[in-house]
């Protein structure tokens, strides 16, 4: 039976399309009471007094909470530590569940209502007296860390919370640039993004005083990361009394990944209520306070040599935090975007100077891509520039720059300037792949024709790489990270031979119940049916690491192939005594163990059953067959992919037409296609989205002004073509599926080709500008035009 | 999410509804500008009065020289009618054009033009339509010319205790020949500019003529500039682009996080071309 | 202020009294455990929570369950038969018209009054009726060939 590379149909669906999928807020409990938290409507504020009598005395009130009731906890903490240049710890204010003193970005949690229904606590909110002491805010970064700024924090001076640079010295950098044939410059901003999916995030916290036991249902990405930083950093629970629960959770795509205050606080009011509590955010709660993505400033220069050689590439950024560090927010401007600026290329020298910044406005972290999209953003949009600076071919000065194909087996990893080490890569066949499918000298053909008709097309490149199932944990331990990142997995055969997978692992959305299961039932020769995926519970699977930087194959996948193989070892070995032969006579093919060279063979439900009724049993050999494994990997993965925008603009209004989008991506070995097709499909739509409608945008007072669906443009479905998604197989030569990931690629690579496509329009029809700041909103456009 | 809670009173007749209306009350149509409000607490009524119930309001009556719509008739009623279609195209292309489907299978006519947001579609397309608002109130009824019924910012004739019962449209040669062209917001889809034109032409030259914008001033109005330019002219692409240029003539036009007050006048006189030339 | 309203759901006729801020998409979720309706915004943006009400797609988020008093309404869980899946559910998961499953229910009422009106739709029109259903997940792509396989399901 073979599964791996076929396109199956998900299981998950009939449950998801019949309205029967049990996300958080859908679960009901016996006295379940509901809370709603109380949220400064001020950037920066200190907290003079709060009267919670009214709100206390309203009808269906259960208890009112301020921050000065939490004494004694901290906070919610980052999961990682990234050190100033000079050593010095990077500085790390607590992230309070509720406020005391002084609110710090709008959406900040100044008090927590629980009622018997959610409509009671809504109107007790109401109810309570808030004394605020209005300050000026921080808010624009570049602004933030100079002198005489408003200080989000008293013990970050100039708002800096570190600095940090990587790559060759900056002196080398320099020299390189000096000599350079042509500099190609650019500053630009990464703009901050909403993550908005579609669920907003919900959290019901549980105590049972007569176990002494907590549950926490959440939507979250990360169920057992999640209580490890519930129980030891922020409530001091023991671990063993906590069980952390996430069924459907409706995407997340980084959002979800962190542990936020919200569970933290329904579990710790849980136990002082006695009575479990809800919670779920309104869409606007979602907009102040899902933790948000990207928000760079940054000034970049890349050199040429005279036959259009990258020679060296330096960077500037300030990276803006937000008001308090979530749980990855130091590792997403650093160690996921800094490494990155070798792209696809050969560049000698790189540098990337970098500060990372409190602002009076909500968190940023991992959203999807995380780091990388700024990376590629950054380097497609400098070498589609320096092309039309250099009057060169943009995709013949990416061929002569790509490092030449290895396969990271026979030919050795790339090692880049910037300390990763590539695993394997094929570029230029990415490139020529999606040169063919767009036609592309038909293109530029019928460029010039329509131009010569007033019609302005355009087109543009974007050849990324990015690394994936971040890894090893000694590795990554080294850069600062708090936690491991390995993944588990258990699989148990019944003794009927039904086969049950835990895995560490979370499914929002990517169809681990199928994939996995596709993998599973391969592996055993056995039909899909007879296997099933467990995920999501703290309490049925021994731990996790969770899902986000595409890491659930690459990682949580090869942790499932090391207990299918465990299970196989030691199945041959039941196997081998009864048919009375040896292991190595024994071949495992279609679900059974047959002797080589015979028709002896008994079938793994056989096998299976024997293990757990041993009577006639191999001596010395334990019964069951059950394993679970931890898969530690030996580095990252390097998906890497070519995509291609041709878009045309308006001449009259400025607005940008997205005509086609070819997108070839390479994440090595594809156990369903079209799962990865879909997470493609997704990923496109999310860096188009940023390209061409989003941005969250904060006024001068820090307040929010498009923190609605009414004015945060979310893409639909008539703002996108059909997409053209193909793929290439470049295989993973460091796991055992070779498999790359697939879940951020979309969304790295093609951002910076739609841009990149306006500008070549702009170009070309004699508008020479660098830079247009995303979103390429038709009046920016426009006015690229009319200046 | 949760509004502000309220007394429900269904009214079964417009008088009935009237005489139920307190001062601190909203009347309830297809509630979709009004029930968002009220989820967020912008607007917290203590009751609401829900008329869209009321059969009457909900007609479409083809009388012989007009068409009366009713206030409580959804978008997609009036999308889909024939009638309309053919003696008065830019209704229909406005009314498929307003929010999505689920949007205009609630909203009300009605509703649209009481709540007067100036990015609403309605206000500029009625102006340009020459229509009138037929309005109850305890004393009986009154009419109001449409070009008396935007008054300001989501402000309008309509007094406290009135009712819009229809909107009547007269079948003219002007409505007959005309169309409805918007630039969107991108997040909400409500006009950045919307331009409602109609035109009656005699032997090719402009005999009357109605232009009106919704989403660049504080309320809907008539380009009168525009159509003082192009009245006798012939419908050429130069007059109508030099008629185009008076689209924000006198108006203290709009600037916010979508649209400068520059880019949308500019954007004015594009969507007051493209209507024109398809006239 | 409670006000007693009777409403048949999928089929089924419930009485229950409900304060006049009762929104509908409440009603179905908290008083008749129908939790296949989603909410995913509070402005009548996403159209996660739209169910047919008397037969025309709404966003139930922005009607009153008062309002609805003496209407039929079908929910994604009214939507297969007998244990059969619905053609446009049947078609969602063919054609991967879904990941993570939060807008699907929305997606799916939606293109159920859409294919109603237009039964042999093409692609520029099923996306424009999507304007009011947000996806995070899937770039529309596969929604909408779902629905353009369904529509030849259902006109086959």
């Amino acid at each position: 039976m073979s599964y791996i590379g076929k396109s199956v149909k998900r299981i998950e669906d009939k449950r998801l399309v019949t309205g029967k999928g049990k996300y958080t807020d859908d679960i009901k409990i016996p006295g379940l009471t509901h809370a709603y938290i109380l949220r400064s409507p001020y950037a920066s504020a200190n907290i003079l007094g709060i009267d919670t009598s009214a709100a206390k005395s309203a009808e269906g009130v259960i208890s009112v909470f301020v921050g000065t009731d939490i004494e004694g906890i901290r906070g919610v903490p980052t999961g990682w530590q990234v050190n100033f240049k000079n050593g010095d710890t990077m500085k790390e204010p607590a992230h309070p569940l509720l406020v005391t003193d002084a609110v710090r970005h709008v959406g900040d949690a100044v008090a927590l209502v629980i009622a018997e229904t959610k409509e009671q606590a809504r109107d007790a909110a109401d109810l309570i007296d808030v004394d605020y002491e209005v300050l000026e805010a921080a808010v624009d970064p570049a602004e933030a860390i100079k002198d005489g700024a408003p200080l989000v924090h008293e013990d970050a001076p100039n708002n800096i919370c570190f600095d940090w640079e990587l790559g060759n010295p900056v002196s080398e950098v320099d020299a390189a640039l000096a000599k350079a044939h042509h500099i190609t410059s650019l500053d630009f901003i990464n703009q901050r993004l909403v993550p908005n999916a579609i669920e907003p995030r919900s959290a019901i916290g549980h105590y049972e005083e007569h176990n002494d036991h907590y549950t926490l249902y959440t939507s979250t990405q990360n169920p057992h990361l999640t209580r490890l930083l519930l129980c030891a950093f922020v409530l001091g629970i023991p671990e063993h009394k906590v069980r952390v629960v996430s069924f459907d959770v409706g995407g997340g795509f980084g959002s979800k990944i962190f542990h936020y205050t919200e569970e933290a606080l329904v579990i710790w009011a849980s136990r002082k209520i006695n009575r479990p509590i809800k919670w779920t955010a309104e869409r606007s709660e979602s907009f102040l306070t899902d933790a948000h993505g990207r928000d760079h400033v940054t000034s970049a220069k890349m050199g040429f040599d005279k036959a259009g050689k990258m020679v060296a590439l330096k960077v500037d950024t300030i990276a803006n935090l937000g008001a308090y560090l979530s749980t990855f927010a130091p590792a997403v401007p650093t160690w996921l975007h800094g490494t990155l600026l070798q792209g696809l290329y050969t560049t000698p020298k790189i540098h990337i100077d970098l500060k990372a910044v409190f602002t009076h406005t909500n968190a940023v972290d991992a959203y999807r891509g995380a780091g990388r999209p700024e990376a590629t953003y950054l380097l497609e949009r400098l070498v589609d520039l320096a092309a039309l600076e250099m009057n060169m071919d943009p995709a013949e000065l990416r061929r002569i720059n790509f490092i030449p194909a290895f396969n990271g087996v026979t030919e050795p990893g790339y090692q880049t300037q910037v300390a990763l080490q590539y695993d394997s890569g094929n570029y230029h066949g990415v490139l020529d792949r999606a040169l063919e499918k767009v036609g592309y000298k038909d293109f530029r053909k019928a460029q010039q024709e329509s131009l010569a008709k007033g019609k302005l097309l355009g087109i543009g490149f974007s050849t990324y790489i990015e690394a994936c199932g971040i890894a090893p944990s000694a590795v990554v331990g080294a850069l600062g990270a708090r936690a491991g990142l390995f993944e588990s997995a258990q699989v148990r055969v019944q003794p009927t031979g039904k086969v049950s997978v835990y895995t560490g692992s979370h499914s929002h959305g990517q169809g681990h119940e199928t994939t996995f299961v596709q993998v599973v039932a391969d592996k055993l020769g056995i039909p899909m049916e007879d296997v099933d995926l467990v995920h999501g519970d703290s309490d049925a699977v021994a731990f996790g690491m969770g899902t986000y930087g595409s890491r659930s194959l690459a990682v949580g996948g090869s942790a499932i192939v090391k207990s299918v193989e465990k299970i196989l070892e030691k199945g041959a070995k039941i196997a081998a005594h009864k048919l009375e032969a040896s292991v190595d006579d024994l071949d495992y093919a279609n679900g059974k163990w047959t002797v080589k060279g015979t028709d002896k063979s008994i079938a793994f439900g056989d096998v299976s059953l024997t293990a757990y009724v041993p009577h006639d049993y191999p001596q010395g050999l334990e019964p069951g067959l059950d394993f679970a494994s931890f898969y530690d990997p030996t580095n990252f993965t390097y998906p890497f992919g070519a995509h291609i925008a041709i878009v045309e603009i308006d001449k009259e209004t400025g607005k940008v037409t997205l005509q086609r989008f070819v997108a070839v991506d390479d994440v090595g070995n594809v156990i369903n296609p079209m799962i990865v097709e879909g997470q493609i499909h997704g990923g496109v739509a999310q860096g188009i989205g940023q390209a061409m409608l989003e941005g969250a945008v904060y006024d001068e007072s820090g307040q929010l002004i498009n923190g609605s669906y009414m004015d945060y443009a979310m893409p639909r479905a008539d703002d996108f073509p059909s997409f053209e998604v193909e793929r290439t197989v470049t295989p993973c030569p460091h796991n055992p599926l070779g498999v790359k990931g697939a879940g951020e690629a979309g969304t790295i690579g093609s951002t910076p080709a739609v841009v990149n496509a306006v500008i070549d329009a702009l170009w070309k029809a004699g508008f020479k500008v660098k830079d247009i700041k995303m979103p390429l909103t038709p009046e920016r456009v426009w006015t690229a035009m009319n200046n | 999410m949760i509004p502000a809670s309220f007394e429900y009173k269904k009214a079964t007749s417009v008088q009935e509804a009237i005489s139920m209306l307190g001062s601190e009350d909203k009347i309830l149509a297809g509630g979709h500008s009004l029930i968002p409000a009220m989820k967020l607490r912008l607007n917290m009524p203590t009751g609401l009065v829900d008329i869209s119930k009321i059969e009457s309001l909900k007609e479409i009556r083809d009388n012989e020289k007009s068409i009366s719509i009713g206030a409580g008739v959804s978008h997609a009623t009036i999308a889909n009618n024939p009638e309309i279609s053919k003696h008065m195209p830019m209704i229909s292309e406005a009314a498929s054009m307003i929010g999505d489907i689920q949007v205009r299978n609630v909203g009300t006519i009605g509703g649209s033009i009481a709540h007067a947001d100036p990015s609403a579609d309605w206000p500029g397309v009625l102006l340009a339509s020459d229509a009138t608002v037929v309005i109850a109130n305890a004393e009986g009824s009154r009419e109001v010319d449409i070009d008396q019924f935007f008054t300001g910012f989501f402000e309008t004739a309509l007094q406290d205790n009135e009712i819009i019962t229809h909107v009547r449209i007269p079948k003219t040669a002007a409505n007959a020949n005309s169309c409805y062209v918007k630039f969107v917001q991108p997040a909400s889809r409500f006009a950045i500019v919307g331009c409602a034109a109609a035109v009656e032409k005699v032997n090719g030259s402009v005999k009357s003529i109605r232009v009106a914008f919704n989403g660049v001033g504080d309320n809907a109005y008539r380009a009168t500039g525009i159509e003082n330019a192009l009245k006798d002219q012939k419908l050429s692409a130069e007059n109508i682009g030099s008629a185009a240029s008076h689209a924000t003539d006198g108006i203290d036009v709009m600037d916010d996080h979508f649209a400068s007050e520059n880019y949308r006048s500019h954007l004015a006189s594009v969507f007051a071309k493209r209507a024109l030339s398809r006239l | 202020m409670s006000n007693q309203i009777t409403i048949k759901v999928n089929g089924k006729s419930y009485t229950r009294e409900v304060e006049g801020r009762t929104l509908l998409a409440s009603f179905l979720r908290e008083d008749l455990s129908l939790t296949g309706t989603h909410i995913g915004c509070d402005t009548s943006g996403c159209g996660a929570c739209t169910v047919l009400l008397d037969g025309k797609a709404v966003k139930s988020c922005t009607i009153l369950a008062v309002q609805a008093d003496g209407a039929t309404v079908k929910t994604i869980e009214g939507m297969a038969e007998n244990g059969n899946l619905h053609p446009l559910q049947a078609s969602f998961k063919e054609k991967h018209g879904l990941q993570c499953g939060f807008c699907t229910p929305g997606m799916i009422m939606v293109a159920s009054d859409f294919l109603a009106s237009n039964p042999k739709p093409n692609e520029q029109e099923i996306r424009e009726s999507l304007e009011g259903n947000f996806c995070r997940c899937t770039g529309y792509h596969n929604i909408v060939l779902a629905i353009k396989d369904a529509a030849d399901t259902m006109s086959a």
